[in-house]
């Protein structure tokens, strides 16, 4: 599997995509940085965009990547290697190379401008983690999204599909549910519901680093006692870790059933 | 202020000249407190060594100095209050009080000033009382460079480090306030002034007037207190150049109106609280020059607000600037900076040419499902206070700042 | 040795392999595998290679059964129908790394002179035209020596003077012993080089036999003439009940040479 996953990663970083994306968050820090200076601030916008940008470029590079290599895979699968090693290692491939392009992209103007004596340290390496899993979920669930559909447009669509629906249509259809429901104790329900999207669950972990806690507490005793201690911090991010693990497990049960 | 500090002094030395000292310590002829005091006449001084005195309740009724040297205690024994001014003229310093009694039933203090004029009270220090500073039907005091300290866990079984009630032209400046209920707490406290204190950790406000007119406030630090500063059922409060930081938790605020008139807040600086200002019956107030950086709201009106003109304010990434809850106001914003403004200034004249309006769909959606609070900073929401923006229709229309500055002012 | 037992595979609803019983044990035996489009000879060869997993039925490969192996494929060398490669990675990165992968002794050099490759080491696949990297494609199924050899298509793209040198390659893996599969379109090649015929039709095993066998069953001089008197004597006899459709399941991403 590692030495897929390094071949792949191979491949990925002479991609001029990879480069372009890498580009992008460099140009787009840099010039937050040198505008503001004001990490907290810096760190609020940059999370808008990574919280969008990153799911759906993962997205795009996962899909896109496997019905490119789509005959390279017939070439593996023809070699004494293990079918889940061969999806998993490409899979982690298209992932970390996205990474790679996030945390120099970001982590190069944040060294610059000496990120690790400024006090914003642990609020910026909560937006590094959160772009990372976020880029590892996508791709994943991107790949198991190509993986079950040979039709490339159905594929295409149906992954972007499943971003809007994380980034956009979810959140409208839970503020919806809060709105009709609002006469009923609502918030363990509206923490619950914010389980289940791995976006909403990165944007509230850089939201309890920014210290927000304390303003999402305002509302009543549940969120006070969730987002107030470090269960708040601890159950989320174990609900994004088990959100890392089924794109994983989802491409090996594909991968062990698929014709090629 | 100095001048009157520096008459003072003279009249000390002036009175020094004629006056007798009084030595307390363990090795002199008077050893105890209480024989002092009782020996000395008006005028004279009273000079404490530095030692531990456990002589229980001392009265002073008689125009004296009470002076320590090198922070002598005096130990209460925990039973009863330490010291009581029941005089005018008494000046107190350089004392360390421990061990003031505590009661559920009677307001204990360290030190109690009773039917007192120009008494002073300055460089103590004072450790876990109930009260710290207790003045009651007094005037032209000053209260300085003390600390008090406590270690208050509930707000029911705790006092104040300052506690001042009927009194007028007091003057609080540069104390050290924290572990009480309220910092200092002012109840029909008229013409004082307070300044240059820093009160901190305090279970409810660090400052706190009820009832209390034609009073200022300045230069005073106000830091992790339940809530900054409440200014209640008061006309004619000056509140400048305070900084109002970190007063984070549920409900804390940085500063809250309530029932009061003819304010002017100028000058403060409001970072990183849960709401900035909290105004509910506030009439009359004039904001200019405050920045509001960093907070969960930096103002939330309620109910009953009249004539509030903010203008020249900075308004810096804070999570929601503005909510307003009622629906007919005649609430003014002028020539504020708003980060969160999106115009542009074609004419460049420093304004921007298109109005700003500080309340956002979110704010509106908050009021209706508090809950939704687990959505800030969602793409959606953005979404939806992007379309509110540009076609307003739950959001209050004449809420808005017709000149917004394209610069920060401060 | 190549055992298959009653396999059977279909995509959706339908059937590619319906009981396919086929031994290849003989050592150096080159057998064709031959039929129309649609008839299952690359599903044959994907289950095979474990790329096409069967509905029903059993292939062991000397005595191992392949469900759900992997290990055994190192026993195997396989030519692709077409192959692409990445974009970025230069022609000898891919052999390095597909040396890298399998670890086993490799005679690369040989090859890449043989084709002539030398000139095109440093170039990305990407970049290389469709002959040049069936030539590649041929590297990386002959330089291994394993007991098992499957082409399919080998002679897509390959200009005369590589269709020769092809032709002598074959020869000599056949001299070394191996069990040799080919599927192709090329009767003359089957005719000059193979030992033995499998004829898939719909599904099943139409005839198994030497090439001269092939052509006295049908009585035809050739073995061009003998599959067209196979598939005449089909349609005159047994119309199909309907249209087989012409299906190749990864048909999306490849192209088709017809008969």
């Amino acid at each position: 599997m590692l030495k897929i996953l390094k071949y792949t990663l191979f491949d990925l970083l002479r991609s001029r995509w990879s480069y372009l994306y890498f580009a992008f968050y460099l140009v787009f820090t840099a010039a937050l940085l040198f505008l503001s200076g004001d990490v907290s601030k810096v760190v609020v916008s940059l999370m808008n965009v990574i919280l969008i940008l990153s799911p759906l470029i993962a997205t795009m590079f996962g899909v896109m990547y496997y019905y490119n290599s789509r005959d390279f895979i017939e070439l593996l699968l023809a070699q004494p290697l293990r079918r889940t090693h061969i999806f998993w290692g490409q899979y982690l491939g298209v992932a970390l190379s996205l990474s790679v392009s996030l945390l120099l992209g970001i982590g190069i103007p944040f060294t610059f401008y000496g990120i690790f004596h400024a006090a914003g340290l642990g609020h910026f390496l909560t937006l590094l983690m959160d772009g990372i899993i976020l880029s590892f979920i996508f791709s994943g669930i991107a790949f198991l999204i190509a993986l079950r559909h040979e039709n490339k447009i159905k594929g295409f669509g149906l992954a972007i599909l499943m971003w809007l629906f994380f980034a956009v249509i979810y959140d409208g259809l839970v503020l919806m549910l809060l709105i009709w429901f609002r006469d009923y104790p609502l918030e363990a329900t509206s923490l619950g519901l914010a389980l289940f999207n791995p976006i909403d669950l990165s944007r509230i972990l850089i939201l309890l680093q920014l210290d927000i806690s304390a303003l999402m507490g305002y509302t009543g005793a549940v969120f006070q006692k969730f987002l107030g201690s470090q269960m708040g911090m601890l159950l989320s991010f174990g609900a994004l870790l088990l959100w890392l693990l089924f794109p994983a497990w989802g491409i090996r049960q594909s991968a062990l059933a698929k014709d090629f | 202020m100095k001048r009157r500090t520096l008459c003072f002094l003279l009249l000390c030395w002036v009175m020094a000249l004629q006056a007798k000292i009084i030595v307390v310590c363990a090795s002199c002829p008077i050893q105890s407190v209480k024989q002092a005091i009782e020996q000395a006449q008006d005028g004279d001084v009273v000079r404490i060594e530095s030692g531990v005195y456990r002589e229980g309740l001392l009265l002073v009724d008689k125009k004296i100095s009470i002076s320590g040297h090198n922070f002598p205690v005096l130990d209460g024994g925990g039973k009863d209050e330490i010291l009581i001014i029941h005089a005018d003229s008494v000046l107190v310093e350089g004392l360390e009080f421990r061990n003031a009694g505590r009661s559920n039933l009677k307001d204990l203090a360290a030190l109690r000033i009773r039917r007192s004029r120009h008494f002073c009270i300055r460089n103590n220090r004072i450790f876990d009382a109930y009260f710290g500073i207790y003045v009651e039907r007094s005037a032209q005091g000053c209260i300085s460079d003390n600390q008090v300290l406590g270690k208050s866990e509930k707000e029911a079984t705790s006092g104040n480090a300052i506690h001042a009630w009927y009194a007028d032209s007091l003057e609080i400046v540069n104390n050290y306030l924290s572990g009480y209920r309220d910092g200092i707490y002012l109840e029909f406290v008229n013409h004082s002034q307070v300044a240059d204190n820093l009160s901190e950790g305090n279970l409810r406000y660090g400052l706190h007037f009820m009832f209390s007119n034609d009073d200022e406030y300045g230069c005073n630090t106000f830091r992790d207190n339940g809530a900054g500063v409440a200014v209640m059922f008061s006309k004619r409060i000056f509140m400048f150049d305070n900084l109002f930081d970190h007063n984070w938790g549920t409900a804390a605020y940085g500063l809250l109106l309530k029932e009061i008139y003819d304010a002017h807040i100028a000058g403060n600086r409001f970072t990183q609280n849960t709401i900035g200002i909290f105004l509910e019956g506030a009439t009359r107030i004039e904001y200019r020059h405050n920045l509001f950086k960093n907070n969960g709201w930096a103002i939330q009106m309620t109910g009953g607000c009249l004539d509030n003109h903010f203008s020249a304010n900075d308004f810096e990434t804070n999570t929601l600037d503005m909510v307003v809850n009622s629906r007919v106001n005649n609430n003014t914003f002028n020539g504020n900076y708003w980060s969160e403004y999106a115009g542009y200034d074609l004419d460049r004249d420093g304004t921007g040419d298109v109005p700003h309006r500080p309340v956002k769909l979110f704010s509106y959606i908050l009021n209706q499902s508090p809950e939704s609070i687990v959505l800030l900073r969602s793409f959606f929401i953005d979404l939806l206070n992007y379309s509110e923006k540009i076609s307003p229709v739950f959001t209050p229309q004449e809420v808005s700042d017709q000149s917004p500055l394209m610069q920060s002012v401060l | 040795m190549i055992t298959i037992r009653n396999l059977h595979k279909a995509f959706g609803n339908v059937p590619v392999l319906q009981g396919i019983d086929l031994e290849f044990s003989k050592k150096g035996t080159i057998t064709a595998i031959l039929g129309p489009n649609g008839s299952g000879k690359t599903t044959l060869i994907k289950s095979l290679l474990g790329m096409v997993i069967p509905g029903k039925g059993l292939i062991e490969i000397n005595g191992i059964d392949v469900r759900g192996q992997w290990e055994y494929r190192a026993q195997i060398d396989y030519l692709p129908q077409i192959a692409r490669f990445p974009d970025n990675l230069t022609v000898s990165e891919l052999i390095a790394m597909i040396k890298d992968l399998r670890n086993q002794n490799a005679d690369d050099a040989r090859f890449i002179q043989l084709f002539g490759l030398e000139p095109y080491l440093d170039k990305r696949l990407g970049n290389l035209s469709g002959g040049t990297q069936q030539k590649v494609n041929l590297t990386l199924a002959f330089m291994y020596d394993s007991p098992i050899l499957i082409l399919d298509e080998p002679s897509n793209g390959l200009d005369p003077v590589a269709m020769l040198h092809f032709r002598e390659l074959i020869s000599e893996e056949k001299q070394k012993g191996k069990i040799i599969l080919i599927t192709t379109h090329i009767m003359s090649l089957v005719e000059e080089m193979a030992d033995e015929v499998v004829f898939l039709l719909d599904g099943k095993v139409y005839f198994h036999g030497t090439v001269s066998a092939l052509k006295e069953q049908q009585q035809e001089s050739s073995v061009e003439r003998a599959i067209a008197a196979i598939l005449n004597v089909k349609k005159k006899h047994k119309p199909l009940e309907k249209p087989q459709p012409v299906l190749i399941p990864d048909k999306a991403f490849s192209f088709n040479i017809s008969t």
